[in-house]
């Protein structure tokens, strides 16, 4: 620990740390632009010179290494002066635009302007003019503004694992830009927007939209993928206007996807549901809510009279909250209709035979304590991007990762030790590996050791050496390898060759709320997407379009074939309209309250942050009005806390998985020959919201995945 | 993309450097593709990138950082000029005015033949010797008097006819 | 053509026809590596001996070459690197060059003992890249050194490793700066780092690493073989030993000049054969472009030497001594240093990026009369608002000429302000560097 004093104020920092460091201990603001604690140090902007005793020259407070018995002033005559001047050298060439410039009133030069410009200008030259980049559909750029602090650029190194972004040319004429003819392709690079000190870099969906100070702003949860990423909504005359994210440490540090942030788009988009509405001989008409819930709950009970036992499924989103898939549970159990929100999982098995509820098998933060990691069957950018984020720091800290997927992507990540096998060679060579390490092996991998194995013995002996020279092993079953038909057969090898390596199973789960769904118990002994697919007379839908599905098509077809679909939904859209006879408008996240379970298993609560577009209804609300309907008693919720509290008793969190499974019944033998690909993971179809957001479908990515998904269409054209 | 020969020189570059470390050698690749391509396009910057493993921006950083790369088509023959204060004190302006008036261009232009771009040099150097020019980078050219400067350009136009012939 | 006027050490008896390895073995090039490694001597020293020389860095800074050697942690067991710089661009040197060009085996020697006395094994020179033949002729030296078994596995057969290699520069001053330069050698834009760390402790690759000027290694062989305290006494004390001097603008006979330390200006001035055309001296830029501009009749009293410079106001910097007679406008001269800055600012930190362009906007409009009565004062704040709030001194550098010109030839800025044109008669300005008309 050293000693050091700031403005007269003693404290203790580490080895190691900053003067700036000390100072934030203290509480001592130091001005800067290029400094920031996420990122490496740059010392470039040079407004955080202070005087430091017996230095000749003011020092960057955010490069110069605290020492024992420093004394640091930081608003002495000389640190002022500095200061001040390298503000009027980051003034001289910077517009005098705030008044047009998105960054008003969340500008860190204007607002240090205010305190350190002065009021009269000396620089009687020309200002300089800078072209402005194409950098995709999310971030627009006036690169006049930038004040060349690299942050953007260190970001996308750093952070999003390749540089995107660069400082070319020099001197006066240094500039940041893409390479020639190219954008930003990064997942998480709205980031950089947050970062920019000025306005060279704002949001293309927000441009323009809303002053900033006209916001209001409310803290909820990310309903996009299962990291439960804090966001701050923003919204104008009940319309939300913008996501940022909301600092938290633990979960999403100071970032957040582009899914996260740009997905808003989607909760204002034209098609949304505001009425609820029934299909009439073919025809749409939009009924009151009463009339609709009693067409939904007649037209469910008939199918359940009619058709008998196993006739309904109700499925939802694993983004619906704790709330809606508790009630939905109940309404379930009232109809006799299995519940589920597995919509992308091909196989039940695996939950079955392990019983208890995958998750992260542990905190978000151990991701970057862990220094030897094994990814089977995983597409980290897409599934969680943030996770991603976690791994570079890991690798960073000297981790091993090593990944067996059928995916040529770059992971982004350093160092990272990548084998292409398909679904069916990943599994040979699973077992091989098994045998291996001593592994007994079962009747049904019998077929599959009698081929040859993809990896080698020294292969093997590299890839053991690699975990086992870790303190801390953890291998990682990704959404490809859960949603394979033989997720069960993955696991059952993996967990066999964790207990053989001393390391520790983790899943990365599909769905915001999908470690929540299945501690309420929303889960039958079919996954909502073989439900989906198996042709029942009646389905209920929470928060689902048939493309949310594994197979959307034979779903679709399946929807068609039903005596009924029910669906409650902020959007109807074509494909909804087609697939349900009632069509009973519910609030988005924004628009209600409620609970998600993230993949590390948190427990996290959001309220409204706008009000329900026109007759929207909670979600939860909703289903209780029809349990109500079907059971004769009224259902005694008057808030969704009520609703979370039931749902959760205490000790929910001993259904936690610690290990993977350790038998599957039936198992019968399996050959190589017979086991289908993996499913491909989407960055930007993953649930209606996303799928609605413009500027996200806009992206390169987007394209690609709508291009992969619409050959079949091509073709029957 | 570049001949067989110059990535076998760009190699022997890599080797200069520790393992892991083929970035070190993008200037020497850079150079050497202008040497063959005359220019560094774009095309030939993501060659370069691809082939040291390197995100291709920050290639492209090198290459407008270093004042000696090209990133547009220049002449045959580009003379680069040092006009800084010690070559202006031995005649560096009186040189660059001569070359100006000889080729009929302006600084960072190109004859209408193609034969000559024009550039303004920082200090090469080799102030003793002023004035001093470079002709395509590499080859220097002390104490270019008037009479010196035409016959360079004499010896340089034949050149290139010749090479055409 | 040689520009080579005097050589009384690393470039006594040497020019373009003997630069081999034979000619340098036979003026008794590479006895002292051979006699280090086989009387095995002791990394400390070598140290001890280049300390008692008192051979300060021939660079510009003219840090002490011993101590900085003794900065390395020569027991840190990784790799450690030798890097030389040859990155010659500061405006009015040119020593480097010839050293390269006619001895670069001196260079070779200095570098491989120095690699020696750091426990190194590796090294790189970075070559400016303006002068490229140089830099191919020091791969062939390199080649035939290697040949030799100079360099390599085992040298000499005492066990001892180094490998050597060039790297050269292509068009950027700053990375005459030496972290800009290991930047550069790592393949990256030349921007100079924060210091602290220094690169005794994070250098190349993030390993320890020293830099050093080229003849600052070029003289390290001459010194052991003559031993330190001799070499001290070439020159004064502090001041230790031979210094080449660049001499370049208005001089009769410009070049390079190897005289000891502590040589009276006016015998240099003489050397290189006087003022062009017998014209009366105006002021001399003593250590290089960065230098502040000394008046001619403070000049003529100086000797140089680090010391003696340094009391005149100014620096010895590399030895670039840039001499200007009574028809140059300093107005110009200024414009044209300033330009130079701005061309050359790395564009990194606010002050140097923004500021050097503003310096140089505000001399060109005085220099074509379109100055204001406030601009000097301007100029005055705006370089006192850049010098040492840089990363580098790249900022300093820029400053130091405006500074000192306005200090020295403030009647001269006000002239050109007021009358919108020179105080030296148009008929005469600039005549002195139309060698060819008078010489």
């Amino acid at each position: 620990m050293l000693t050091l004093e700031i403005d007269g104020k003693p404290v203790e920092v580490e080895d190691g740390a900053t003067v700036m460091d000390a100072a934030n201990k203290l509480g001592i603001y130091i001005p800067h632009f290029c400094y920031h604690k996420k990122l490496s140090i740059a010392a470039n902007c040079r407004m955080c010179l202070v005087e430091v005793e017996r230095a000749p020259k003011p020092l960057p407070a955010c490069a110069t290494p605290a020492t024992n018995g420093m004394k640091v002033r930081t608003h002495s005559r000389k640190a002022i002066t500095a200061q001040k001047g390298v503000m009027e050298f980051l003034l001289i060439n910077h517009p005098l635009d705030c008044p047009i410039c998105d960054q008003g009133g969340e500008c860190q030069l204007q607002d240090l302007a205010v305190g350190y410009g002065q009021s009269a200008h000396r620089f009687a030259e020309a200002k300089r003019v800078v072209a402005d980049k194409d950098l995709g559909p999310l971030i627009d750029t006036f690169m006049t503004r930038c004040i060349n602090c690299t942050r953007c650029v260190r970001f996308l190194a750093e952070i999003g694992g390749f540089q995107e972004l660069g400082q070319a040319f020099r001197g006066e004429h240094a500039e940041i830009l893409p390479f020639l003819g190219q954008t930003v392709h990064s997942e998480i690079s709205g980031n950089v927007i947050d970062l920019c000190p000025v306005g060279a870099l704002t949001s293309k969906p927000f441009l323009y939209r809303a002053r900033t100070w006209e916001l209001t702003r409310r803290r909820s949860i990310s309903p996009h993928d299962a990291w439960g990423s804090n966001l701050i909504v923003q919204s104008k005359h009940d319309t939300v206007k913008r996501v940022l994210p909301l600092e938290f440490e633990a979960i999403n540090e100071c970032w957040l996807s582009d899914r996260d942030r740009f997905a808003y788009e989607g909760l204002n988009a034209s098609d949304r549901l505001t009425r609820p509405m029934v299909k009439t001989d073919g025809r749409w008409v939009e009924v009151a809510w009463q009339t609709a819930l009693e067409v939904a709950a007649n037209r469910l009970a008939s199918v359940a009279e009619e058709n008998g036992d196993d006739a309904l499924a109700f499925l939802a989103h694993p983004m619906s909250t704790v709330e809606e898939l508790y009630l939905l549970k109940a309404l379930g159990a009232a109809f006799g209709a299995a519940v589920d929100t597995r919509i992308r999982q091909r196989d039940a098995r695996a939950d079955l035979a392990r019983g208890k509820v995958a998750w992260l098998n542990g905190s978000i933060t151990e991701i970057v304590e862990s220094d030897g990691h094994w990814f089977l069957g995983a597409d980290v950018r897409r599934e969680l991007p943030l996770m991603a984020v976690r791994l570079r720091a890991a690798a960073k800290a000297g981790a091993r990762i090593v990944r067996w997927d059928d995916s040529d992507d770059d992971w982004r990540i350093p160092g990272v030790d990548p084998h292409k096998l398909t679904a069916p060679a990943m599994l040979v060579a699973l077992v091989h590996f098994a045998k291996h390490l001593g592994v007994t092996l079962p009747d049904w991998a019998v077929g599959l050791v009698q081929q040859p194995s993809p990896l080698s013995a020294a292969e093997f002996d590299a890839l053991s050496a690699a975990l086992r020279g870790a303190q801390k092993r953890r291998i990682w079953l990704g959404r490809p390898l859960r949603a394979h038909p033989n997720a069960a057969e993955f696991e059952w090898l993996a967990e066999a060759i964790a207990g053989a390596l001393g390391a520790k199973l983790g899943w990365l789960v599909d769905g915001a709320n999908a470690v929540g769904a299945a501690v309420v118990g929303a889960q039958a002994t079919q996954t909502a997407h073989q439900l989906a697919s198996a042709g029942k007379a009646g389905y209920l839908l929470v928060n689902l379009e048939p493309e949310d599905f594994a197979a959307p098509d034979a779903v679709a077809d399946s929807f068609a074939r039903a005596r009924t679909v029910v669906a409650l939904t902020p959007y109807a859209s074509e494909s909804l309209k087609a697939a349900a006879d009632v069509l009973l408008p519910i609030a988005p996240f924004t628009e209600t309250s409620g609970t998600l379970v993230n993949i590390e298993g948190r427990l996290q609560s959001f309220t409204a942050v706008v009000r329900p577009r026109e007759m929207t209804r909670p979600g939860w609300k909703v289903l209780a009005a029809l349990t109500a309907m079907r059971t004769g008693r009224s259902v005694a919720y008057t808030a969704s806390d009520a609703v979370r509290d039931a749902a959760l008793p205490q000790g929910w969190r001993t259904q936690l998985a610690q290990h993977g499974l350790t038998a599957i019944a039936p198992a019968p033998t399996l050959h190589a020959s017979a086991i289908p690909a993996f499913d491909r993971v989407t960055l930007y179809q993953g649930d209606m919201i996303v799928r609605r957001s413009a500027s996200l479908q806009a992206t390169d990515d987007a394209k690609a995945e709508r291009g992969a998904t619409i050959p079949s269409e091509e073709a029957a054209a | 993309m570049l001949s067989p020969e110059a990535l076998a020189r760009i190699d022997r570059e890599i080797a200069k450097y520790p393992a892991g470390q083929k970035q070190s050698a993008v200037m020497a690749a850079l150079r050497i593709a202008q040497e063959e391509k005359g220019w560094l396009s774009e095309e030939t910057i993501a060659f370069v990138a691809d082939y040291l493993e390197m995100p291709p921006v920050a290639v492209y950083e090198v290459a407008t950082f270093y004042n000696m790369y090209d990133l547009a088509p220049v002449g045959k023959y580009k003379l680069t000029v040092c006009t800084n204060l010690p070559c202006a004190l031995s005649g560096g302006y009186h040189a660059a005015e001569h070359l100006k008036e000889r080729l009929g261009i302006d600084f960072n232009e190109t004859t209408p033949d193609g034969l000559f771009t024009l550039k303004e040099g920082e200090c090469m150097g080799a102030c003793g010797d002023a004035p001093v020019l470079l002709v395509n980078n590499h080859r220097m050219c002390c104490r270019m008097t008037r009479e010196r400067l035409d016959a360079l350009l004499e010896t340089l136009k034949r050149q290139a006819t010749e090479n055409t012939q | 053509m040689s520009t080579l006027k005097l050589g009384q050490m690393i470039l006594k008896d040497c020019d373009e026809s003997r630069w081999r390895l034979a000619d340098y073995e036979a003026r008794g090039g590479y006895q002292v590596l051979r006699r280090i490694l086989t009387e095995n001597w002791s990394q400390e020293r070598v140290i001890e001996e280049v300390k008692t020389s008192a051979l300060r860095g021939r660079g510009g800074a003219g840090f002490p070459t011993g101590l900085k050697w003794s900065f390395m942690p020569r027991q840190f067991p990784g790799e450690k690197y030798v890097v030389c710089n040859s990155d010659e661009g500061e405006p009015g040197t040119f020593k480097d060059r010839d050293i390269l060009r006619y001895n670069p085996h001196s260079v070779i020697e200095g570098m491989i003992i120095a690699g020696y006395a750091m426990g190194a094994s590796c090294g790189y020179n970075y070559i400016h890249g303006e002068i490229f033949e140089v830099y191919e002729r020091f791969e062939e030296a390199l080649e035939e050194a290697r040949r030799a078994g100079y360099l390599g596995e085992n040298i000499l057969g005492s066990g001892f490793h180094f490998e050597l290699y060039a790297h050269h520069g292509y068009g950027a001053y700053i990375c005459g700066e030496e972290t800009a330069l290991l930047e550069s050698i790592e393949g990256k834009k030349g921007q100079p780092r924060f210091k602290p760390p220094f690169p005794a402790s994070y250098g190349l690759y993030g390993k320890p690493t020293t830099i050093n000027n080229t003849e600052t290694f070029a003289s390290v062989p001459f010194l052991l073989a003559m031993g330190g305290e001799q070499f001290l006494h070439l020159g004064k004390p502090n001041n230790g030993g031979m210094k080449i001097f660049s001499v370049s603008g208005h001089v009769n006979r410009p070049g390079n000049y190897e005289i000891p330390m502590g040589t009276p200006f006016s015998e240099l001035l003489e050397l290189a054969g006087g003022v062009r055309g017998g014209r009366k001296l105006k002021a001399v830029i003593p250590g290089g472009s960065s230098a502040p501009v000394v008046p001619g009749d403070v000049m003529m009293e100086c000797t140089m030497d680090y010391d003696s410079i340094a009391q005149a106001g100014s620096m010895l910097g590399s030895g670039a001594v840039i001499v200007m007679d009574e028809t140059t406008c300093m107005v110009k001269a200024l414009e044209r240093l300033s330009y130079f800055y701005y061309e050359e600012s790395c564009g990194q930190c606010t002050p140097c990026r923004e500021g050097t362009g503003w310096l140089y906007r505000i001399v060109h409009r005085i220099e074509h009369g379109q100055g204001r009565v406030e601009d000097l004062e301007l100029l005055e704040s705006a370089t006192s608002n850049i010098m040492g709030r840089t990363i580098c001194a790249l900022g300093d550098a820029a400053s130091m000429p405006v500074q000192s010109f306005i200090k020295h030839f403030r009647d001269e800025f006000l002239y050109h302000i007021e009358h919108k044109r020179c105080l030296v008669p148009p008929e005469v300005q600039w005549a002195g560097s139309d060698i060819y008309v008078e010489a």
